[in-house]
């Protein structure tokens, strides 16, 4: 940080179009991957984020999380957000130690603005992708002392003209799924109920129903993920993101869409058939 | 060995004045105008990718003339700025007046130190608030001097007779086509003459506090552009 008046060399030099870069120049004690631990796992000491899904639909893509984070057996919050936008395009969802995650989705926020900003034109979706990589494999050492983020990725390809989803593993590995994807300790049920509830015809309000519906089986079988909160209102956070930008949809509209889930769930506890062949 | 010649330091720095000022009236004018949503820049820029006004943070915008090389640094230095306050504090924490004051520094240091050559620039910074009243339009000199501008500046070549024109037809509350026109205008006019500038080669873009995300600033541009102007 300049704490002088006059702003220093270094601002004023031509070079980087990346804040991290940038950050890692004047202020590196800011970046979230620096900082060294000592020895030994501080996985119990932080709350872990839990599922996110991801899935596909004609005119874009959609994005949802529950709203719990525990430590060990305990809730440490129960409204917490892990679905943001990355930038108009894009958005992108938080698993594992939340406090980092969140720091790391700051950076990536302002990273995406700041490449847009200093060059006049946003990242290819490939690129922020990638760029997403490089912050997530920073975080290699502190994920090998169990605080891990593991966020998923998905936007509106300008280019393609299609939504696209990325997941990562801890050491920066990127990978394009189709379709839809999940990350978190509820994702193996949620990509279970996906795979049965899933088509490629789906509207924007059919594909937020299937998410919410994963999001519902995941919390009935992983203790670390939240289900809807009837007594307080609290369901999940949807992001929709098509070729008109993104945007987060409404809570009253995700209480509409779980509530009608909840009400199937009455008579069928299991959630929707799915037809044997 | 040479003794140097004494020069008075009056005469330095208005050698110096001199110098900055030819290289910035040279530069076409950049226009900026206060309207019911905002504030607007116009100027007139053939180039569609080399551009004189840049958003730097939600609510901030930044024009300039004279140097491109020198107001191009400047540019990229405010978006460092901005975006390192706003990622180590908050984004509320980034001010229209807190990057006046570091451009106003930069360019009084550089402009009376004697080993640099005095920037030729002059730069807008324009920030929105919630409502009319609290916009703020600063017009920075290449000497460090701020000014705070109230409706309507203008700086660059003709800077003043364009000020002029402004004065006589600027109102309060002024709908964004009457802006654009009004602009549009103003910086189509220098001391020979008036010329209308073609829609192509103007460079229109606001800080608009109608837009519905956090980032207010917009680049007019094309068919909304034409529109626009009627």
């Amino acid at each position: 940080m300049t704490d002088s008046p006059r702003l220093s060399p270094a601002y004023l030099m031509p070079g980087t179009g990346s804040f991290a870069d940038f950050l890692a120049q004047q202020a590196p004690d800011l970046l979230p991957g620096s900082r060294t631990l000592p020895p030994g796992s501080a996985a119990d000491f932080a709350p872990h984020a839990t599922t996110i899904v991801a899935a596909t639909f004609n005119d874009g893509v959609v994005m949802a999380g529950d709203r719990r984070a525990t430590m060990g057996n305990i809730i440490a919050q129960r409204d917490i957000e892990k679905v943001f936008p990355a930038d108009e395009y894009s958005c992108v969802g938080i698993a594992g130690s939340a406090g980092l995650a969140v720091e790391i989705v700051r950076l990536f926020q302002t990273e995406l603005e700041h490449y847009e900003k200093i060059e006049g034109n946003t990242l290819s979706m490939d690129g922020k992708a990638n760029r997403l990589a490089t912050l997530v494999r920073g975080n290699l050492g502190m994920a090998m002392q169990g605080l891990a983020v593991v966020p998923l990725f998905a936007g509106y390809d300008l280019a393609a003209r299609t939504g696209r989803i990325f997941s990562y593993d801890v050491t920066g590995g990127r990978y394009e799924e189709t379709a839809f994807h999940a990350v978190g300790s509820g994702s193996l049920f949620a990509r279970g109920s996906l795979k049965k509830l899933y088509r490629d015809d789906l509207d924007a309000d059919e594909c937020v129903t299937a998410a919410v519906q994963a999001l519902y089986d995941a919390a009935d079988d992983d203790s670390a993920t939240g289900g809807p909160d009837l007594t307080r209102r609290i369901f999940p956070v949807v992001q929709v993101v098509t070729a008109d930008g993104g945007t987060r949809l409404s809570d009253e509209r995700v209480a509409e869409i779980a509530d009608r889930v909840i009400g199937g769930r009455m008579t069928r506890p299991d959630g929707p058939a799915a037809s044997l062949i | 060995m040479s003794m140097p010649f004494y020069v008075s330091p009056d005469q330095l720095m208005k050698d110096r004045s001199d110098y900055a000022r030819k290289g910035i009236s040279r530069g076409r004018p950049v226009v900026a105008i206060q309207y019911a949503d905002g504030v607007l820049f116009t100027t007139e820029n053939p180039s569609q990718a080399l551009y004189k006004i840049s958003e730097i943070y939600d609510r901030i915008a930044f024009a300039a003339v004279g140097r491109y090389n020198e107001f191009e640094n400047l540019r990229i230095a405010g978006v460092r700025l901005a975006d390192m306050r706003g990622y180590a504090y908050d984004r509320s924490d980034v001010t229209g007046r807190g990057l006046a004051n570091a451009y106003a520094q930069t360019l009084g240091t550089i402009f009376s130190s004697g080993g640099e050559k005095p920037y030729e620039v002059e730069v807008f910074v324009a920030e929105i608030g919630d409502e009319a009243a609290a916009d703020q339009l600063y017009r920075l000199t290449y000497d460090g001097q701020v000014v705070e501008e109230r409706g309507y500046a203008a700086m660059g070549g003709s800077a003043e007779t364009i000020t002029t024109y402004l004065a006589e037809h600027w109102t309060e509350q002024m709908t964004l086509s009457a802006a654009v026109q009004l602009a549009a205008a103003a910086a189509g006019r220098n001391d020979a003459g008036e010329k209308a500038i073609e829609i192509g080669n103007l460079e229109v873009a606001v800080l608009d506090r109608t837009r519905s995300q956090p980032r207010k600033f917009r680049r007019l541009r094309g068919d909304v552009l034409t529109a626009l102007m009627g």
